[in-house]
């Protein structure tokens, strides 16, 4: 008769990881030497980049002088006097705390739709609706009774954040539409929407931009051509909602006809099957793919530099384009790295544990 | 109210509105369409007519006056447009291409190891995957560009076993005694005997690198043999001489910055995509390899590849597609590719509209042949009995 005595303890997780080490590192002898040898290198390179990066590095302003001592590490000094311009570009320099807002606000309310309360399409679109406005708002400060400062004025990871903002804002809707027209039994629009997604699709986003920025006042009556920096944002957006487009038809595909036809048998018109029926099922299949797409616009953002705007990238240059900070260009790469990569790796790792969760829940 | 009338209408009128309202929307949307083109020809003959610019390809003719950073055959500011075009052209193919094969290459080996069961390996792929993957491609660029130019000069340049050097000036590398016309020829022999040797499907795939590998050395030698200048070595290895290196091949910094940066972050995507597909291939088989006593080498390039190649394909196409464009931010560090080359001609000439049209039609006629290859070799690809 089995006792209690007769189960085994639960391992400890120093066991268990052990016992993990042996089945998948040590499992054969050239495992072992491979597993060590890929180990120490690894732990090799975070040795070099910490020992740089935090060991040997000087951090604050005073001490610059340090910077250029034999055996300096990381001159994070350049980051300490110049992380101003690096996030705010040339904004007023009294004027910070509302860039500071502004970015924030962006920030919470990419977390904010992150979370599952926010999963209805009211809830969505009125959250990045206020957060727009807010950023807005806080940045052009005429309506607010603030020092009014124009989009020339803004720039740095503030500009990035706006552009990305208004780029899945705007490229939403338009995806959407896009989607729709390319599933119409309407052989005009149909055409259409597939050829104008196709060709987008072909072309570097960077001609897209550049054709936007430069070619289009030339095709533009001079009453219509509006600041380069809409003109650019819009352009953006379309190749936003091309791909869009693309990730929203394969969501369409994964709704049996049926229900189309169900809810035409019960009477329903279109656009209220759209609406009651087949988009929330849509979007609830698209939604892995598009935070994919959200991720992939953040980070081509970084483009707009080429056609001369402000952005992270073009601060950054000029963070270290004074003769004393000359010599550090790397710090503030790695700096201006670093913070692509902390948003860009949380949003992804984000989109993964979507997908493996909506996996779970279909099976 | 309406629902009353909608059910006392006859279906043959309910069916008779709709399709007047399909042929209004469309009427309308290609009314648009017109419009809008019409609306942009007029504005541009009024802008161009203010600006002073005569419209038409005529300016391909002139003389473009200015230089650039590299290419693969001879140049001089005194080319025409026509040239310099081209020679951005066969730049950003070169790049885009040669990028292509090693994204795939590495991209295959390091989704491998992602897949692997050692956690050591899998463990490094996947810190390789995150860290290159997440940070913008032109930045990477940016910074290792400037990482390159702020090496050692020529004088004080790294150097393996005298051969390799590695300096501001870019990377010295020792190279067939052979005009660049020859060896683009060399190149294109090579090319041919690898596709030649896909279709023939006759090798192994390990026999297969190995012939074409032989055969593109064999060529090379003779091709050096031949057009060599007279009385030269076959090689030509670079030495420093005064400031400046002689003979060799030269990997300019931009070039060097170009296909590294491209190419880690390609392959990290890529990698992504072979590791998506080795997961899905199903277990069972796997397992069924094992029991027969298949090696892991061969589980993986007889069932897993194979079987996972099916759904790696569509995914890769769009892979290539995007190193093709991605070659476009060679003008933030200053390598001549197409759009860099398009871009200054546009500053130059003023022929915005057609050198817009010329870029475009260039990327179009590119990505378009790269997708009609894959969707060939996706045909190729799907089970027969299927």
């Amino acid at each position: 008769m089995a006792t209690l005595s007769d189960i085994p303890a639960r391992s400890s997780r120093f066991d268990a990881t052990w016992q993990m080490l042996k089945r998948r590192a040590f499992h054969t002898p050239s495992d072992g030497v491979i597993s060590i040898l890929v180990f120490a290198a690894l732990a090799y390179l975070a040795w070099l980049v910490m020992d740089w990066g935090l060991l040997r590095a000087v951090w604050s302003e005073e001490n610059v002088a340090a910077c250029q001592d034999a055996g300096a590490g990381a001159c994070w000094a350049v980051i300490d006097a110049r992380h101003r311009l690096i996030l705010f570009g040339l904004y007023p320099f009294d004027q910070h705390w509302r860039s500071t807002l502004a970015c924030l606000t962006i920030i919470l309310t990419v977390v904010a739709s992150c979370l599952p309360w926010a999963w209805s399409g009211k809830r969505l679109v009125g959250l990045w609706i206020a957060g727009f406005a807010i950023y807005y708002l806080l940045m052009e400060g005429s309506l607010l009774g603030l020092q009014q400062v124009t989009t020339d004025g803004w720039g740095g990871l503030s500009l990035t954040l706006f552009l990305f903002a208004s780029v899945v804002i705007l490229g939403m809707p338009m995806g959407l539409g896009l989607a729709l027209m390319r599933r119409s039994e309407m052989p005009v629009v149909k055409y259409f929407a597939m050829v104008l997604i196709d060709f987008i699709r072909s072309l570097p986003l960077l001609t897209t931009l550049f054709t936007a920025a430069v070619v289009v006042p030339i095709l533009l009556p001079s009453w219509l051509e509006g600041d380069k920096i809409w003109r650019v944002i819009v352009a953006f957006a379309l190749f936003f909602a091309c791909y869009q487009a693309e990730v929203f038809r394969g969501g369409f595909q994964a709704i049996p006809k049926g229900q189309f036809e169900a809810g035409k048998a019960l009477g329903l018109s279109y656009w209220q099957i759209l609406s009651r029926i087949v988009l929330p099922q849509v979007f609830r299949h698209a939604l892995p793919s598009t935070i994919n797409m959200v991720v992939v616009t953040f980070k081509e953002t970084a483009i707009v530099i080429i056609i001369g705007f402000f952005d992270i990238l073009a601060s950054a240059k000029a963070a270290f384009g004074t003769v004393d900070w000359a010599p550090y260009y790397l710090e503030v790469w790695v700096f201006v790295g670093a913070i692509y990569w902390v948003f860009l790796f949380s949003l992804g790792q984000y989109g993964e544990y979507l997908k493996k969760r909506m996996k779970v829940q279909e099976r | 109210m309406t629902a009353v009338t909608a059910t006392a209408a006859s279906a043959e009128e309910l069916r008779a509105r709709a399709k007047t309202r399909r042929i209004i929307i469309q009427t309308l949307l290609l009314g648009i369409a017109l419009l809008v083109i019409w609306g942009a020809v007029r504005s541009a003959q009024v802008n161009l007519t203010a600006l002073g610019i005569t419209s038409g390809f005529g300016f391909l003719e002139r003389s473009t006056g200015w230089d650039y950073s590299f290419s693969l055959i001879e140049r001089s500011i005194n080319d025409p447009y026509s040239r310099t075009l081209l020679i951005g052209l066969m730049n950003t193919m070169f790049v885009g291409f040669l990028c292509i094969f090693l994204s795939t290459v590495f991209g295959f080996l390091i989704g491998t190891a992602r897949d692997a069961s050692n956690i050591a390996i899998k463990t490094a792929a996947t810190v390789y995957v995150q860290i290159f993957r997440n940070i913008p491609l032109i930045l990477q660029a940016i910074f290792l560009y400037a990482i390159l130019i702020h090496l050692p000069g020529p004088r004080q340049a790294y150097s393996i076993g005298e051969a390799i050097f590695l300096s501001n000036r870019g990377m010295k590398l020792p190279g067939l005694n052979v005009s660049p016309s020859v060896a683009i020829g060399i190149l294109l022999v090579s090319l041919a005997l690898l596709i030649a040797l896909v279709l023939w499907k006759r090798f192994s795939l390990i026999k297969g690198v190995g012939i074409w590998f032989g055969g593109t050395l064999m060529v090379a030698f003779f091709a050096a043999l031949i057009f060599r200048p007279e009385g030269e070595s076959l090689l030509s290895i670079p030495a420093l001489q005064g400031l400046r290196f002689r003979g060799g091949i030269t990997v300019s910094v931009e070039l060097w910055a170009m296909i590294v940066a491209i190419t880690v972050y390609g392959s990290a995507y890529i990698a992504e995509v072979v590791r998506g597909g080795l997961n899905e291939v199903p277990r069972g088989l796997i397992e069924a390899g094992q029991a027969l006593g298949l090696a892991p080498g061969a589980i993986w390039s007889r069932i897993k590849v194979p079987m996972a190649l099916r759904s790696i394909v569509p995914p890769l196409g769009n892979q290539w597609i995007f190193i093709m464009k991605a070659t476009t931010i060679g003008i933030a560090i200053g390598f001549a590719d197409l759009f860099y080359i398009v871009s200054n001609s546009i500053t130059q000439s003023g022929q915005t509209l057609e050198l817009i049209a010329i870029l475009m039609g260039a990327f179009l006629l590119v990505n378009f042949s790269i997708a009609l290859f894959t969707n060939w070799l996706n045909a190729r690809l799907q089970l027969k009995a299927h």
